[in-house]
């Protein structure tokens, strides 16, 4: 069981660095995310990418401001749970609350911290009408396993470096990979795409390009794919598998049904301490929203360490909290 | 001089809003629709990382090649056309006066709700 004082959702620099705070108060924390990494937005969608607006570092790349905060927090033994959605939050008999996630981890705190950016990461699903009738039925949107693909028809689509890779990995396990592309060229990794033009040299992958799958066919399951492709009639190709790979993007997701109070897509905040509609329930950073509200990572900062010393007071009404400097008091961890 | 051009969008009701767009300040097209509260998500705030700005251009206006990280975007986006672009990479320029765009569909699967 996995119990602690502020269980944060969101392991994005703002969720991260509430860590920080919350242990200058010796508050412990556990972070929840549904990407396989900390970091959020800063690892999955612009890691090189350089920001100028962090105080102290004229410039910093993305991913490394990521390190820099797994590092600053580190004293501070934060748990993670990665890899794992939010999807249900109860409010337990004794006014603390029990989350549990969409691979049935149970996570349990007084105070919870909504610290989810833009929502959670989840593949983007290509506009084919009965897409989600053939979901774990032929389709796939995450190669979990490339053995479930053995001696079985497989159709990738996608031009990024990931529709690529799980060609080329694919080749060697499927009876037939075919990746379809709405363009003739791949902008993914050179190598990769020099390896996926040999390989369809060889005849180990079949190439579709200036062409898109538009429907799906079959009876239970996926069976056969409509084609969509540039001087040629619509046609249907065979397949046990249809495995579009167009990337990530963010989703609210389940937080929407938290009753927490939403207004376009934010949870609607007190700038008081950040605190949501729920007491004991607060949102920070990109998720929340408020009257001059801006979505910088500086900001969320600021809320993370305000929102602690309210999380302080509502776990330990009695007790008084006095404010030190961490120049006097140093950084002291668990 | 005139400092400001007029530019159109389309939305995804077929509805046309005629704007009027300061050019003495840096603004590209998702930010445009955004402050008209157009329905642009511009997640990634114009990094071109997202495509979740992808709009059609209607007019004969020539604009800028896409970069190799609008391409790679555009990749990932659903509903591509030959005239598809990332609004955050229009700039906002006083030779787009008249810029005719229509705002991409967005499949419900992906929308942010």
């Amino acid at each position: 069981m996995i119990s602690t004082d502020i269980l944060i959702i969101g392991a994005g620099p703002v969720g991260l660095f509430t860590v920080f705070e919350a242990g200058l108060l010796k508050l412990k924390c556990h972070l929840v995310d549904s990407l396989g990494q900390g970091g959020g937005q800063l690892t999955e969608i612009y890691p090189k990418k350089p920001i100028y607006d962090i105080p102290g570092y004229p410039s910093i790349l993305a991913g490394d401001l990521t390190d820099r905060l797994m590092e600053q927090i580190a004293p501070f033994k934060p748990g993670f749970t990665l890899g794992e959605r939010a999807e249900k939050l109860e409010k337990l008999d004794d006014n603390t609350f029990k989350i549990i996630t969409n691979k049935g981890t149970e996570l349990f705190a007084p105070v919870v911290a909504i610290a989810g950016g833009l929502g959670s990461f989840e593949p983007r699903k290509p506009p084919i009408e009965n897409i989600e009738i053939f979901e774990d039925k032929g389709v796939d949107y995450i190669i979990k396993d490339p053995e479930k693909y053995r001696n079985k028809r497989v159709l990738v689509a996608g031009g990024g470096d990931s529709a690529l890779d799980w060609s080329i990995i694919l080749a060697d396990i499927a009876k037939q990979v075919t990746l379809i592309h709405r363009r003739t060229s791949f902008r993914g990794a050179l190598d990769s795409v020099e390896k996926v033009l040999e390989l369809a040299r060889n005849g180990k992958i079949n190439l579709i390009t200036e062409a898109q799958a538009i429907g799906l066919n079959g009876n239970k399951v996926l069976e056969k794919i409509l084609i969509e492709q540039d001087g040629k009639e619509n046609y249907y190709f065979d397949s046990d598998y249809f495995i579009p790979l167009f990337g990530l993007a963010p989703k609210l997701g389940p937080i929407g049904d938290w009753g927490l109070e939403i207004e376009n897509n934010a949870i609607v905040v007190n700038t008081l301490d950040y605190s949501s509609n729920i007491p004991g329930i607060y949102a920070i950073g990109d998720i929340n929203t408020y009257p001059g509200k801006l979505k910088l990572i500086l900001c969320g900062f600021h809320e993370g360490t305000l929102m602690v010393q309210s999380a302080f007071k509502y776990i330990y009404p009695d007790q008084k909290l006095s404010f030190k400097y961490t120049t006097v008091a140093g950084v002291t961890g668990f | 001089m005139k400092n400001s051009i007029t530019v159109s969008v389309t939305d995804r009701e077929k509805i046309i809003h005629t704007l009027e767009v300061p050019t003495d300040i840096t603004l590209n097209m998702m930010e445009v629709c955004k402050s008209y509260e157009l329905p642009v998500e511009g997640l990634c705030g114009g990094m071109a990382l997202c495509a979740s700005c992808h709009m059609y251009v209607l007019s004969n206006h020539e604009l800028p090649e896409p970069s190799e990280d609008e391409e790679n975007m555009l990749d990932q986006a659903f509903f591509v056309n030959k005239n598809s672009r990332l609004g955050c990479q229009i700039k906002i320029h006083s030779d787009l006066d008249g810029l005719e765009v229509e705002l991409a569909p967005v499949s419900p699967e992906n929308e942010n709700q």
